[in-house]
């Protein structure tokens, strides 16, 4: 990848999650979250009213960093990274993240990206915006 | 909504806890990288830690007993809200250099702002702490801003 080939407006590659029991049990082994909306589906409803068990915010941010992690691979590093958690998403739904190149520094090589998870619903679940420097 | 927020909560903002300090194992970066489905060799062989792998590296460690009914431990550096659900807000990092394996970070958190909303579905606080992550020598590794949210 070289900074003269980008462009504003330049799509990065969009990936498909689908969280399962099993994914989620093995993300909150291993970050050390044992709040149980994440695996315990009668208190999750019952308790704290959601209608599914809940996928993990910090999760979808994961998922939103490889959208540029993947995109750069070793041709470039990630200098800041940001999202908020707009709207819950559940067991069962899939997730598509992506983002779009919103500037270039050609002095820099500094690229601004947006990005996004959406649902199934093309509701934007998880915003979020990156900066990173091409090496080239 | 700022009545959601005593002057005795307030007052809060700029405490710290004490530092966290945690040692970073291949195994652990790996275990990671495949709940996270990673793609990249260098994560996925856990000589290099994804950027987002810190987030979940200093929560705390507590004896089962001493969880709530949610799961979760007693919420700390946070005073007593009227809202007591939390929900994960969001994160900005700012970061300095890669986490690898062998690392000892240690991580400050300063309680730096309380502040209640309106939202869609009732009222809101957003509780933000700043995180600083270097390693024991003193290098910087990552600045991080985090907010919970309270429902």
């Amino acid at each position: 990848m070289k900074i003269t080939d980008l462009f504003v407006g330049q799509q990065l590659p969009i990936r498909h999650f689908k969280a399962t029991n099993v994914s989620l049990f093995c993300y909150n082994a291993a970050i050390w979250n044992p709040h149980r909306i994440h695996y315990d589906e009668k208190y999750t409803k019952e308790v704290e009213q959601h209608p599914e068990i809940v996928i993990d915010g910090p999760l979808q941010g994961d998922w939103l960093s490889q959208t540029v992690t993947n995109w750069i691979r070793n041709d470039g590093s990630l200098l800041e990274f940001s999202y908020t958690n707009r709207r819950a998403s559940y067991l069962g739904e899939t997730l598509s993240a992506g983002g779009e190149i919103t500037s270039i520094d050609p002095n820099t090589n500094i690229v601004v990206l947006h990005l996004y998870i959406k649902n199934e619903k093309d509701e934007i679940t998880t915003p979020g915006n990156a900066k990173v420097k091409i090496l080239s | 909504m700022n009545d959601l927020v005593s002057d005795e909560a307030r007052e809060w903002i700029g405490k710290s806890d004490d530092p966290i300090e945690v040692e970073v194992t291949r195994r652990d970066i790996i275990k990671y990288s495949v709940a996270t489905e990673q793609i990249l060799d260098k994560y996925t062989n856990g000589s290099e830690a994804p950027p987002m792998f810190v987030a979940g590296l200093s929560r705390e460690v507590i004896p089962m007993d001493d969880l709530g009914l949610d799961g979760l431990p007693p919420a700390s550096l946070v005073p007593d809200l009227p809202l007591k659900r939390v929900m994960a807000g969001g994160v900005s990092f700012r970061f300095h250099r890669a986490v690898k394996p062998g690392d000892v970070l240690v991580f400050s958190r300063t309680l730096s702002n309380i502040v209640g909303k309106k939202g869609k579905t009732g009222p809101l606080i957003f509780v933000t702490y700043s995180i600083t992550c270097e390693t024991n020598n003193g290098e910087p590794v990552l600045d991080q801003e985090q907010t919970r949210i309270l429902r």
